[in-house]
């Protein structure tokens, strides 16, 4: 609670000071309050264990699955398996047209344009939306110049969402300023393309942490946080998840902007996804239960909720065999 | 001198490889054939049925892919362990089948011996099982036995150790997975059991023991699409094993129906035969 508190007092122009140069990014984040770990650790779990039934469950099932990028990020992918992973994105479930499409698949920049061409063959492949990380994705270990090559390449492709990484090197060396323009760099390549920020929250050691790369990611401009690659363990836990939530919950407050949020990686099972939706019920209100506000970066969790779908319509627990690999 | 604490045994569902309680956290009274308290133990729900359908389906891929020699000498391993835990057997079968001393003795041997049975055909099943056919051209083809997948089985009520392994082993020798629900009332010796197999090298998840009532959680297997054969040993003559019989035929069960013979005679191959798929293979010769 001392979030909404300290943030009551806090005015638009003071985010315009923080922007203003490194020493004043840094006072600004210094100030923000430190995060109660036990009491976040708490809310997180407490808001896990509400049960979701019946026809609500129905309900947010297909919430989720509107809102899941489906992603594939392997050194191993090729022109198929991104043609394969958006004939999925476009029919989830080729037995069952009421299944709505995903929200965007999400791959590497050289499959952009192969994401391009296969969703551009089908009906409602329009709708849906190709996202590329970018930026030297997972380490983010590459020079400005590389990374905003990276990124322009991705647009130029035709990729409508870009999935940064910061440099959490220089995160945890204390050059919050170097991330920071970092972001605005990367931003400015977008152009018209989102931006997501992925904080790598498993590297940043603290929930301190995350809150601080939070809103230095907001701060720059960023379209939406993401938690993680899905490259390194502790990823979207519910934990990190409502820290993030509650920075863009209090952003809003202070801006009435709206900032995105995506949490990804280790999210595999339905209940996962639930637990995820109520946090946003719960921390940035229903106005954030969209697609355009609201993610989830998964490739196996599509499959558990289809299987819960069926479930559901059928009245008996389905099998991986009445949904598609990959 | 104080006086010490007796530790009570709670009994446990065995899914996975791990003992866990019940999700729905109900637990029963056992009682003994006479009617004294044995135990409380765990109530199995549906979702239990459902997560031990997932460790089944998981550990499934594990054991079907071992060698049949390995899977002989994990079986023969179960019967080793039971012999090193047969005074327990005894008394358990003593108190829950009211049966003398000698009798529940010979069933114990009976049971090791029945181990050591279907140790012993885990890698001979493809002699039998399979062919090498005859085809009119220039072509090997050959038919081998494969298993059938994860196999629901509804244990015998009254035989709680012979009747029971009858029904395990005959499913897990050819690689299949399975999920087990035990006599209702007479559940101490699977739960036993359970405790050899955490010990004896076979993977988590082949043998899945819920403790329950298969006429609540049996529906739910036998309309379960991930899984593949039901076995009704335990489910008696009439209208709900039928009932289970309907429901299997949803995704194309395999199903072995109500049993009503005697667990003491010699075993036939009828059960690994239930068990099992015919995979054919073409090969061109000389190729």
């Amino acid at each position: 609670m001392t979030t909404a508190a300290h943030l009551v007092h806090l005015a638009a122009s003071d985010l315009e000071d923080a922007r203003r140069d490194e020493a004043s990014l840094r006072s600004f984040i210094s100030r923000l309050p430190g995060v109660d770990k036990v009491g976040l650790e708490a809310r997180a779990a407490a808001l896990g264990t509400r049960s979701i039934k019946t026809s609500a469950k129905a309900q947010l099932i297909d919430l989720a699955i509107a809102m899941v990028d489906l992603t594939t990020l392997e050194g191993a992918d090729t022109t198929g398996k991104v043609t394969q992973l958006c004939a999925k994105a476009v029919t989830p479930d080729p037995l069952d047209a009421s299944v709505p499409a995903v929200a965007a698949v999400c791959v590497y920049g050289d499959k952009v344009a192969d994401a391009k061409a296969a969703l551009s063959t089908h009906p409602r492949g329009a709708g849906i939306n190709v996202a590329a990380v970018a930026t030297a994705f997972p380490s983010g270990r590459a020079s400005l110049a590389v990374k905003l090559l990276d990124t322009r390449d991705a647009v130029d492709a035709g990729a409508d969402e870009i999935d940064m990484v910061i440099d959490r090197g220089a995160f945890l060396s204390g050059r919050y300023g170097q991330v920071f323009e970092e972001i605005q760099h990367v931003k400015q390549a977008c152009g018209q393309a989102h931006l997501k920020v992925i904080l790598e929250t498993g590297e940043l050691q603290t929930y301190d942490n995350i809150k601080r790369a939070s809103w230095i990611a907001m701060l720059a401009g960023a379209d939406f946080i993401k938690t993680s690659t899905g490259k390194v363990p502790l990823a979207a836990t519910p934990a990190n998840v409502l820290l993030m939530l509650e920075a863009c919950r209090d952003w809003h407050r202070v801006t009435g902007e709206k900032i995105g949020m995506k949490p990804a990686g280790g999210i595999r099972t339905t209940k996962d996804a639930m637990k995820m939706l109520v946090l946003v019920h719960e921390t940035t209100g229903d106005e954030w239960l969209t697609p355009s506000l609201f993610r989830i970066g998964a490739s196996t969790l599509l499959n558990d909720l289809l299987m819960q779908r069926q479930k559901l319509r059928d009245g008996h627990y389905s099998s991986s065999r009445y949904v598609t690999n990959d | 001198m104080t006086e010490r604490i007796e530790v009570r045994k709670t009994y446990k569902l065995f899914i996975n490889g791990a003992f866990v309680r019940s999700e729905s956290g109900r637990s029963y009274e056992v009682f003994s054939h006479d009617g004294e308290f044995l135990a409380n133990v765990a109530h199995a729900s549906r979702k239990d049925a459902r997560d031990a359908v997932v460790a089944a389906r998981a550990g499934q891929a594990v054991w079907a892919k071992a060698t049949a020699y390995n899977r002989g000498q994990v079986l023969f391993r179960v019967a080793e362990v039971m012999e090193s835990r047969r005074a327990q057997f005894e008394e358990e079968l003593r108190r829950t089948e009211n049966v003398s001393e000698k009798k529940a003795r010979k069933a114990v041997d009976n049971a090791i011996d029945r181990v050591v049975w279907y140790a012993g055909w885990t890698d001979k099943l493809a002699a039998i099982a399979g062919a090498n056919n005859p085809v009119a051209g220039p072509y090997f083809n050959f038919t081998v036995p494969e298993p059938t997948g994860v196999i629901a089985i509804m244990a015998p009520q009254s035989d709680s150790l012979l009747g029971l392994l009858s029904v395990i082993l005959p499913a897990i020798a050819s690689g299949n997975s399975t999920v087990v629900v035990t006599s209702f009332h007479r559940p101490i010796p699977a739960i036993t059991l359970s405790e050899v197999l955490a010990t004896s090298d076979v993977p988590a998840g082949v043998v899945n023991i819920l403790t329950g009532d298969f006429s609540e959680i049996g529906t739910w297997l036998a309309e379960h699409s991930d899984v593949d054969g039901i076995d009704l040993a335990g489910v008696p003559v009439g209208d709900f094993a039928t009932k289970l019989e309907a429901l299997a035929a949803s995704n194309i069960k395999r199903v072995a129906r109500p049993f009503t013979g005697d667990w003491n005679d010699e075993p036939s191959l009828y059960r690994l035969r239930q068990w099992i798929e015919s995979k054919t293979v073409w090969h061109p010769i000389g190729a």
